[in-house]
């Protein structure tokens, strides 16, 4: 049996795969088959994680992370965990590769997972001019039209780095501020190729077997208009990753994986929970890394105790 | 690196459109970390249902215009052709056993 299995392979469990690796509990960190390195894999240039004056492209920073815990002996697996039984003193999880694995402790480092707009034709289109992700899929909008929806901090580093393929983007947004930290308001405000759309909503998806366009909805008066695109990318936040552990470990309302205080403690002993899937205000690389800073050093007291 | 065929705009016919097995063509680029992350897998299919499918890829840098006319915008792309035919299409990374379930029809 582990001392520790660590779910997730974003910030939050890399951070406490170094830490309960350093404390010589030989965590076993399951990964995800093909997504590994979490939300940053889809990033470009993190310029505010300390200690990186220059910056470093995000799947290059989960690529540090990585080595780091591997240095102190953390087991990575590139699989993904189907179930698990966290109730009972030994912990079960088990993986699509179909093994068992068992553990004293288990960390849950699951995340958040981008949030769709419940459209319909959404899916249908996924993938035939609406994305989620504009470093993997801006390559195929050059010198198009196409819009980024959402108001936050991934919504303005989608738009500037469209413009490097597309000749024009709008940016969607259902409100008259946003809510992006004021240097990548900025940038978005002062690029020549984005356009502010305030206050308006995605309403209808359009096109047959590819997006042709979108109809928006003026969420002040409530009129409607058509906007012709070539592609839609959205950006209107995240969900927490909980469904794993849903009917076991207490939830918030807001469907966060209750925490005890500051701490990373669960509603079942020997489970803790770090970064984004308990974090409905920050969620940023630094704050889901000390987060899992401290669910390894709970988990190390919880070792000690037992 | 991938076992798979490197598929051209000048080898596609020969080596998709024309072949009696079912083939999935991998449309990717080197700098989309979910399609190198779903590369390994492709090649386990490969290895394990040899002679069922086979399993080549489209570097999207280099052929933009196969890209192109097949409606590209999102990769990894995963193409299905039977008899010349595209005959089903994924968009995304997806775990081994959700992808061999999708492609059941043409494992079985």
């Amino acid at each position: 049996m582990r001392d520790v299995i660590i779910i997730g392979s974003g910030p939050a469990g890399f951070t406490a795969a170094i830490y309960t690796a350093r404390a010589g509990m030989n965590p076993l960190l399951i990964a995800s088959s093909v997504e590994s390195g979490g939300e940053l894999m889809k990033t470009t240039e993190v310029e505010n994680f300390p200690g990186f004056p220059d910056g470093l492209q995000g799947p290059e920073l989960m690529a540090n992370f990585q080595a780091q815990a591997e240095r102190f002996g953390t087991e990575v697996l590139l699989d993904d965990v189907i179930e698990v039984d966290l109730k009972g003193d030994v912990k079960i999880v088990k993986t699509g590769g179909g093994v068992t694995y068992e553990a004293k402790t288990v960390i849950l480092a699951t995340g958040a997972a981008y949030r769709e707009l419940g459209l319909p034709k959404e899916k249908e289109l996924s993938g035939h001019g609406v994305s989620w992700c504009a470093t993997c899929d801006g390559f195929f909008f050059r010198e198009r039209t196409i819009a980024v929806v959402g108001g936050g901090d991934s919504a303005m580093e989608e738009a500037n780095f469209l413009t490097r393929f597309a000749s024009k983007v709008y940016l969607i947004h259902r409100r008259d501020t946003f809510k992006a930290s004021k240097i990548m308001q900025d940038r978005a405000l002062n690029n020549p190729k984005i356009e502010v759309v305030w206050n308006s909503e995605v309403a209808e998806l359009l096109g047959e077997g590819k997006l042709t366009g979108v109809t928006l909805r003026d969420t002040v008066n409530g009129a409607t208009k058509n906007l012709d695109l070539d592609g839609l990318f959205i950006a209107v936040g995240n969900d927490p990753r909980v469904w794993l552990v849903e009917n076991q470990v207490e939830l918030t309302a807001e469907k966060f994986i209750a925490v005890e205080g500051r701490s990373s403690k669960t509603s079942l002993p020997g489970v803790f929970a770090a970064g984004d899937v308990i974090d409905p205000t920050y969620r940023q690389a630094i704050t889901a890394a000390a987060s899992g800073c401290v669910a390894a050093l709970d988990a190390e007291h919880y070792l000690a105790d037992h | 690196m991938s076992a798979a065929k490197n598929v051209t705009t000048a080898s596609f016919k020969a080596d998709v459109l024309d072949k009696s097995t079912p083939v999935l063509v991998d449309f990717w680029a080197e700098w989309c970390g979910p399609c190198r992350q779903v590369s390994p897998i492709l090649d386990q299919i490969a290895a394990e249902y040899a002679g069922k499918i086979e399993i080549v890829k489209v570097n999207v840098d280099e052929e933009q215009a196969l890209a192109m006319q097949y409606g590209i915008t999102s990769i990894p792309a995963l193409q299905v052709f039977q008899g010349g035919q595209l005959v089903k299409s994924m968009v995304g990374a997806k775990p081994k056993p959700i992808l061999v379930n999708e492609l059941a029809e043409f494992l079985g």
